[in-house]
């Protein structure tokens, strides 16, 4: 049993403490000591894309980060997007679009695209597919993530052309 | 899926670091952004008595002019070096082949330290490094030492780094100006590995070619720099028979596997069509003309 590391991090706007194992991945902390479980867990080793969560806001694995190294971190998993009652912009259009099925890699793409939209002009669909390659779906065949996607993007750019005029 | 216990330090210091991997007997691992550690310690493949975590040691993350040249620091991550402006603007190349590194969810915590310590023949920073003449800054306990990047990867997996040295920093010197490029993988999918990639710079020197380098990278268990291509391209004017010629010297000079995403033949064939591409799209840039 190796020595517990005191931790304190902020998720989806509240500040966490907790004791943790050294070899606690951040995606068991949290659904397991946070029940956050939303954050779904695939693969574990960095392939399928279901843990995916927003550190200090960029887009991470959390099978292939330690609780311990997420100390001090800002934390955002997908219950901080929208509810039942309240879909967020992205999630919307995923309903719309009907982007999903059975659901269990959509947290993972919520995340995904929630930091492509942030990061790059995604100006054409290969490149939306590019974005979203690192995250499996075994049921959509991606086509209506595509969708959901094309139009993220172009209500962005209405949004940021509207910003700027 | 759960990873075997460790203990766990995170460094404040470069100092504290190496002086924790001494003390750890070779039973010390650095994890820096873990994209490639993490998955080894979920599948445990290794079983390591001490993680040392880097990531909160201050000046390892940078992105520097160094004369024409750049200095990265070892903590850099892969979607920094992908977006530098500085990047784009002396080594497009590398812009280019950052875009190929896995996912962005990889490349927000990669490093490139990390990556370059891990030596994976199918990575995208190990060939680049060897393709730009860049040196490593390997941190000891006695100090830090320089290694030239194709004297630092000894095997898949397996590179010059000692147990208790961490790399610090690596150093890329300036191309001949107005150097054209070229870059081309062949993967599975977009983020996966690459089954074959090379990439070449070309200089012009308004009569022929000037410094012509080309490197390839799984085709074999290091990086590969191709030095008869270069040299029988060099003063060329990129004709058919120089270009049959380099393709024929990567022929000879790669000795590809077969695993269960390529056979070695195809593996081949990737790395001569490829060859093929990325010397044409150089010598095109290096021209003024768009490949």
């Amino acid at each position: 049993m190796s020595a517990r590391h005191e931790i304190k991090l902020t998720v989806n706007g509240a500040v966490r403490e907790a004791s943790v194992e050294p070899r606690l991945l951040l995606a068991d902390f949290l659904r397991e000591n946070l029940n956050l479980t939303g954050t779904h867990v695939g693969c574990e080793h960095g392939v399928c894309g279901a843990c995916t969560v927003l550190m200090d806001g960029g887009s991470v694995r959390s099978c292939l980060c330690f609780a311990v190294q997420a100390d001090g971190a800002e934390i955002e998993t997908v219950e901080s997007f929208g509810g039942m009652d309240e879909l967020s912009p992205l999630q919307q259009k995923f309903r719309e679009h009907h982007a999903l099925q059975c659901g269990f890699c959509t947290p993972g793409m919520l995340v995904t695209c929630t930091d492509l939209l942030e990061k790059y002009p995604l100006a054409t669909d290969d490149e939306i597919r590019e974005g979203l390659s690192g995250n499996i779906c075994r049921c959509t065949g991606y086509e209506n993530i595509v969708r959901a996607m094309r139009a993220a993007v172009t209500e962005r750019d209405n949004e940021r052309h509207e910003a700027s005029s | 899926m759960k990873p075997p216990a460790f203990e766990y330090l995170a460094a404040t210091s470069v100092e504290e670091a190496v002086a924790a991997l001494a003390a750890g007997d070779g039973e010390a691992k650095v994890i820096a952004g873990g994209q490639s550690l993490v998955p080894m310690l979920n599948f445990r493949l290794l079983e390591p008595a001490l993680l040392v975590d880097i990531n909160k040691v201050p000046g390892l993350d940078f992105i520097e002019p160094d004369g024409n040249g750049l200095r990265v620091g070892a903590l850099t991550r892969h979607h920094a070096l992908e977006t530098s402006e500085l990047v784009q603007a002396r080594f497009p190349v590398l812009s280019e082949a950052m875009r190929h590194v896995a996912h962005l969810a990889i490349r927000n915590r990669g490093t490139i330290g990390g990556s370059l310590s891990h030596g994976d023949p199918a990575a995208e920073l190990p060939m680049m490094a060897v393709l730009l003449d860049a040196t490593l800054v390997l941190t000891g306990e006695n100090g830090a030492r320089e290694m030239a990047a194709r004297d630092f990867f000894e095997g898949a997996l397996a590179t010059a780094l000692g147990d208790d040295e961490l790399v610090t920093e690596i150093r890329i010197p300036a191309l001949p100006a107005g150097s054209g490029w070229g870059f081309e993988e062949v993967a599975q999918r977009s983020g996966d590995f690459a089954m074959a990639a090379t990439a070449a710079t070309v200089s012009f020197d308004g009569a022929a070619a000037g410094e012509v380098r080309l490197a390839l990278m799984g085709v074999g268990e290091v990086p590969l720099r191709i030095d008869a291509a270069e040299t029988s391209l060099s003063g060329s004017m990129f004709d058919e028979t120089a270009m049959d010629q380099a393709v024929a010297a990567v022929d000879d000079a790669i000795d590809p596997m077969s695993d269960l995403h390529a056979s070695a033949d195809y593996r081949r064939h990737l790395a001569k069509a490829l060859t093929r591409r990325v010397l044409q799209a150089a010598w095109q840039r290096a021209k003024g003309e768009r490949p």
